[in-house]
C-alpha cells in the first residue's frame, strides 16, 4: 500500500531522515514510534507530500507519489494532526463535508455522508450546526477523524492526534479508533512517542531514533525485543510505572 | 451658528465639494485594495519580499503629501487632471495599511489549520478564498478603514492641485482668514471621515466569520 524505498530528507543541510526502506501492507496499522526529532512527523508528511523526499521513492497504491496529482493523491489519503486544524468559520458540517463538497459529491450524498461520518465517531446530530470553538477537545478530534474519513480514502495518517487530549478522553478516543478500525480496515499510519498508544494501537510498531528505522516489530515481539533502543522504551515505561507504584506505597 | 448659517447659504457648493471628495476617496481606496490585498497575500506567502514592499510602502507613507502631490503634477497624462492626480497620490498613501493588514491577517491564521487543509488536498486557490481570506477579512478591514479614514483627511490637500473636494473651503477660509469658511470645509470632512469609518466596520462585521 505505501513503500518507502531509501528515502533521505534533508533541509538546510540537516539530514532529518537517513535511507528509509519500510512498507505498510494493506489494513494495518503501523506506528511511528520515537522521540522529538526523530523524524516520524517527517516520515508521515512524505507520504501525503507535504514534504518532499530529498532521495529515494516513495510507492502510495503502488505508483510513485511525486508522478501522481498531488492533489488527487492528498484527496486520497485522511489526514489527522494533533491540533486537528478545523476550519473555525465552517460547522463541524462543513468541516467534514469540504473533501466530499470539492470532490463534486451531489448535495444529497455529502449530507448523507456527513450524518454517517458524525454517527460513526460518535457524535449525535446536534453537533452538525455548531461551530469548532463550541466543542471540547476531545469532541475536536472526533470531527477531524469524521473529515479525514468523509471521502472514504484507503489510507490515514495520523500524527499524535491524541496526544493533546486528557488520559481518559485519550483512551475513550483509542478504544474507538480500535473498533473503528476493525470496521473499516484502513491502511494507518500512526505517528507517536507513547509506547502504551503504540502497542494499544499498532499491528505493528516501526521504532525511529535520529531519523533512522531502528527495527519493525509486532507489539507482541516489541516487550519482548533485545534491541537497545525498544528496551530502553520498555523500561522507561516500567519504570514509569514502578515509581508509581512506589510512591503509591509511601 | 455662523458657521451653520454659511453652510447652509453654500449648500450648493458643499454639496458638490463633498461629492468630489468622495469621488477622490472612493476611487483611492477602490485602487489601494486592488493593488494592497494581493501585493499583501503575495508577500505573506512569499516572505522574502515582505521586506522589501513593506518598505517602500513606508517610505512613500513618510512623503509629506502636499509635496507628494507637487511631485506628481509634472507627470504625463495624469498631470492633465487633477483629480487623477488626486487619486493616485491617495491611493499611495492608501497602500500601507491595506498591504500591512492583509499581510498580517493571514499570517495569523492558524498554521494547523492551513496544514490540515492542504493535507486534506485543497488546492492553493480553495486555501486561499475558503479559508486564509475568510479568516483574514477583519483584519484586512480594518486596514481598509484606517485607509479611508487617512485619505478622508488627506484628501482635503488635494484641493491645492485643483482637484476640488472640501479642501476648496479650507484653503480659501485660510486665505480669507475667515474661520467660518474653514471650519465650513473641516466639518463635513470630519463628518465623512466618521460616517466612513462606521461604514466600513459595519461591512466588517457582518463579513466577520462567526
Amino acid at each position: 500500500m505505501i513503500e518507502f524505498r531509501e528515502v533521505s530528507y534533508s533541509v538546510s543541510g540537516v539530514q532529518v531522515l537517513t535511507g528509509l526502506n519500510l512498507r505498510v501492507a494493506p489494513g494495518e496499522t503501523l506506528v511511528l514510534l520515537g522521540r522529538s526529532g526523530s523524524g516520524k512527523t517527517t516520515t508521515l508528511k512524505l507520504v501525503n507530500r507535504l514534504l518532499i523526499q530529498s532521495a529515494g521513492q516513495i510507492m502510495v497504491h503502488g505508483r510513485r507519489n511525486d508522478l501522481v496529482d498531488v492533489i488527487q493523491l492528498r484527496r486520497g489519503i485522511g489526514y489527522v494532526i494533533q491540533e486537528v486544524g478545523l476550519f473555525p468559520h465552517f460547522t463541524v458540517a462543513q468541516n467534514v463535508g469540504l473533501v466530499p463538497k470539492i470532490e463534486g459529491w451531489a448535495e444529497e450524498r455529502s449530507r448523507m455522508r456527513v450524518k454517517e461520518m458524525l454517527q460513526l465517531v460518535g457524535l449525535g446530530e446536534e453537533f452538525a450546526a455548531r461551530y469548532p470553538r463550541q466543542l471540547s477537545g476531545g469532541q475536536r478530534q472526533r470531527v477531524g477523524v469524521a473529515r479525514a474519513l468523509a471521502a472514504d480514502p484507503a489510507i490515514l495518517l495520523m500524527d499524535e492526534p491524541f496526544g493533546a487530549l486528557d488520559p481518559l478522553t485519550r483512551d475513550e478516543l483509542q478504544r474507538e479508533f480500535l473498533s473503528l478500525q476493525q470496521r473499516l480496515q484502513k491502511t494507518v499510519v500512526f505517528v507517536t512517542h507513547d509506547l502504551r498508544e503504540a502497542l494499544r494501537l499498532g499491528t505493528r510498531i516501526a521504532l525511529m531514533e535520529a531519523g533512522k528505522l531502528v527495527t519493525v516489530l509486532t507489539p507482541h515481539e516489541f516487550l519482548k525485543s533485545t534491541d537497545p533502543w525498544a528496551s530502553a522504551y520498555v523500561r522507561a515505561f516500567g519504570d514509569g510505572l514502578q515509581s508509581a507504584a512506589i510512591r503509591g506505597v509511601s | 451658528m455662523n458657521v451653520i448659517r454659511f453652510l447652509l447659504q453654500n449648500r450648493t457648493e458643499l454639496l458638490e465639494s463633498t461629492g468630489q471628495h468622495l469621488w477622490l476617496v472612493g476611487w483611492s481606496t477602490v485602487f489601494a485594495m486592488l493593488i494592497g490585498i494581493p501585493l499583501g497575500i503575495l508577500i505573506a506567502h512569499r516572505r522574502q519580499l515582505n521586506q522589501p514592499v513593506l518598505a517602500v510602502a513606508n517610505i512613500i507613507q513618510t512623503i509629506p503629501s502636499l509635496a507628494l502631490f507637487g511631485f506628481l503634477l509634472p507627470m504625463p497624462w495624469l498631470g492633465e487632471r487633477a483629480d487623477r492626480l488626486a487619486i493616485l497620490a491617495l491611493t499611495l498613501y492608501a497602500l500601507l495599511p491595506i498591504i500591512r493588514n492583509t499581510y498580517s491577517g493571514i499570517i495569523s491564521v492558524d498554521p494547523a489549520v492551513v496544514e490540515a487543509g492542504r493535507g486534506m488536498g485543497l488546492t492553493e486557490a480553495q486555501l486561499l478564498f475558503q479559508v486564509e481570506l475568510p479568516l483574514a477579512v477583519s483584519v484586512i478591514l480594518s486596514g481598509v478603514r484606517v485607509a479611508v479614514v487617512i485619505s478622508v483627511g488627506l484628501a482635503t490637500i488635494a484641493a491645492a492641485i485643483g482637484a476640488g473636494g472640501l479642501g476648496e473651503f479650507i484653503f480659501r477660509g485660510l486665505a480669507m482668514i475667515d474661520n467660518r469658511v474653514i471650519l465650513a470645509g473641516a466639518i463635513p470632512a470630519a463628518g465623512l471621515a466618521l460616517l466612513a469609518d462606521l461604514g466600513v466596520g459595519w461591512v466588517e462585521r457582518r463579513l466577520r466569520p462567526r
